[in-house]
């Protein structure tokens, strides 16, 4: 209730300013201009939409698997947390708009860049929390699993592995967001179609409400996906968010 | 040296007739440092201790005096650095009943049978058989967090009972429980165990705990555990608590820990 008063007055506000602040229509739309956008484009927008779409949903895919497969490896070896972990962060300062043109060159337009861009970005945050919820189990549960005579592997599947499974959720919903805006970032690097060739595209053309329409449409997308992922985390793992006594 | 049984037979599991003794002589255990220059903390020296099979020994100590240790050496967690300890495979239950939140009582009870190889549905038949036999016939399907306290630390111990070691290690199994229900539990493990018969360490700082339940109860002195006096709890059973022979036995213990 109060978020959608809050979205109206920014509406609002943004609208009264687009009109009457004396802002050339080129460089900021009125919400209402984005709306027509909106509306006349809406062909163009959802051709791009899909392939846009395709790229953050494959490329999240991509680094849910890495990053599972990573965290994994790091947790039962110490010797590849040493060399992985630091390689791991590494990977998180590199500029993607300096990497996003060298990988349109090795693999051309196609989805592979994107794809290969998305993953990275999203890769770090899959991981950590990951990792964390892996370490975070609890020891005694682990000395438990040894009085049964259980072995490492039954360990990590009866105990470690749904234990880990709320951090690998978390994980997926904080890069919803970054896989966005690298999807955009890796097709204005090199593409022929997607929301950010759209938007390319739409600037010197002077159709910045469709460019406003495109980001409109992008926001939507990231927000369902998150709330899909907060109702697959409900679904999957209810225990993580109930009252838990002295249970692990 | 430790033998360990790999993989229980579930039809002694069940049975609970395979009884095993817990013998532990001279035992030392010295733990490293926390921090550099601080002196090796010695929690437990020589130490013997033994449990005949299918005897209930309790182990009574203040805090600190390596009661934990001493499960934890006879489960084979840990070796000692002076000693022998032979003991039969053990089962450890801890004070938190570390039930696993996304399994049912049910399947948390049967995990150390799925453990052991055994199918999921025979597990689940043999583990709901048990809850059944300790009045949670109807919760089997529950999750740990709809269940009280002395209901978890129940589907704890039929996990413990499941996993069919001949020696159960109860680490202060009813320490976290209000008072009444700590009670309620001790007649229940008493009951438990008549039917069921194991050979059992108990640990515990329940003086009256350890009085009810064994029928030996073993005195550790403060850090470094020694064991400073070993009374035997000659009461047949059911016991009352407040049989006289009880309390003057309980009397007798406090002040050897006392001394």
């Amino acid at each position: 209730m109060i978020a959608a008063l809050l979205l109206l007055a920014l509406l609002g506000g943004w609208e009264a300013y687009a009109r009457l602040g004396g802002v050339e229509e080129i460089v900021l739309p009125a919400p209402s201009a984005v709306l027509a956008a909106l509306y006349d484009d809406r062909a163009l927008l959802w051709s791009n939409f899909t392939v846009t779409a395709g790229e953050i949903a494959l490329g999240m895919l991509a680094a849910l698997a890495l990053g599972l497969a990573c965290a994994v490896a790091i947790h039962f070896s110490s010797a590849l947390r040493q060399a992985l972990y630091p390689l791991l962060i590494g990977s998180q300062t590199i500029p993607i708009v300096l990497v996003a043109p060298l990988l349109v060159a090795w693999w051309g337009f196609g989805l592979v860049p994107k794809l290969a861009i998305v993953a990275l970005v999203c890769f770090f945050p899959i991981v950590v929390p990951t990792l964390d919820a892996l370490e975070r189990v609890d020891a005694d549960l682990r000395k438990l699993m040894r009085t049964f005579g259980a072995s490492r592997w039954q360990t990590f599947r009866m105990v470690e592995a749904p234990a880990a499974l709320p951090g690998l959720l978390t994980g997926a919903k904080l890069s919803v967001a970054v896989a966005a805006i690298a999807a955009v970032l890796a097709e204005l690097a090199g593409s022929d179609s997607g929301l950010g060739n759209l938007m390319l595209k739409a600037i010197p053309q002077f159709e910045t409400a469709r460019a406003f329409a495109a980001v409109l449409v992008l926001s939507v997308f990231a927000v369902a996906l998150f709330g899909l992922l907060a109702l697959a985390e409900r679904r999957l793992v209810p225990w993580a968010h109930q009252p838990r006594g002295t249970a692990p | 040296m430790l033998t360990r049984i790999r993989a229980p037979e579930p039809a002694r599991a069940e049975a609970g007739t395979e009884l095993g003794a817990v013998p532990l002589r001279d035992v030392r255990k010295t733990f490293a440092p926390v921090r550099r220059r601080a002196d090796p903390v010695t929690a437990l020296d020589a130490v013997s201790l033994h449990a005949a099979p299918g005897e209930i020994v309790a182990v009574v100590g203040p805090s600190g005096c390596g009661k934990t240790t001493l499960l934890e050496l006879i489960c084979g967690l840990l070796e000692p650095d002076a000693g022998t300890v032979q003991a039969a495979p053990a089962a450890l239950m801890a004070q938190r009943d570390l039930l696993l939140p996304w399994r049912s009582a049910v399947d948390n009870a049967a995990l150390a049978l799925r453990v052991a190889g055994v199918g999921r549905e025979q597990a689940r038949a043999q583990a709901a058989d048990l809850l059944h036999d300790f009045g949670l016939g109807g919760f089997g399907r529950a999750r740990p967090h709809e269940l009280s306290g002395g209901m978890r630390q129940r589907v704890a111990f039929a996990r413990t009972l499941l996993s069919g070691r001949p020696v159960l290690c109860l680490d202060e199994p009813f320490a976290a429980l209000d008072a009444l229900t700590r009670q309620d539990m001790q007649d229940w493990l008493a009951g438990a165990l008549a039917v069921a018969p194991r050979t059992v360490v108990l640990v515990t700082h329940d003086v009256e705990e350890a009085i009810v339940l064994a029928d030996r109860v073993v005195v550790l002195s403060p850090r470094p555990g020694r064991v400073v006096a070993t009374l035997d709890v000659d009461v047949p059973r059911p016991r009352r608590r407040t049989d006289p022979r009880l309390v003057a036995l309980r009397e007798r213990a406090l002040r050897e820990l006392r001394r």
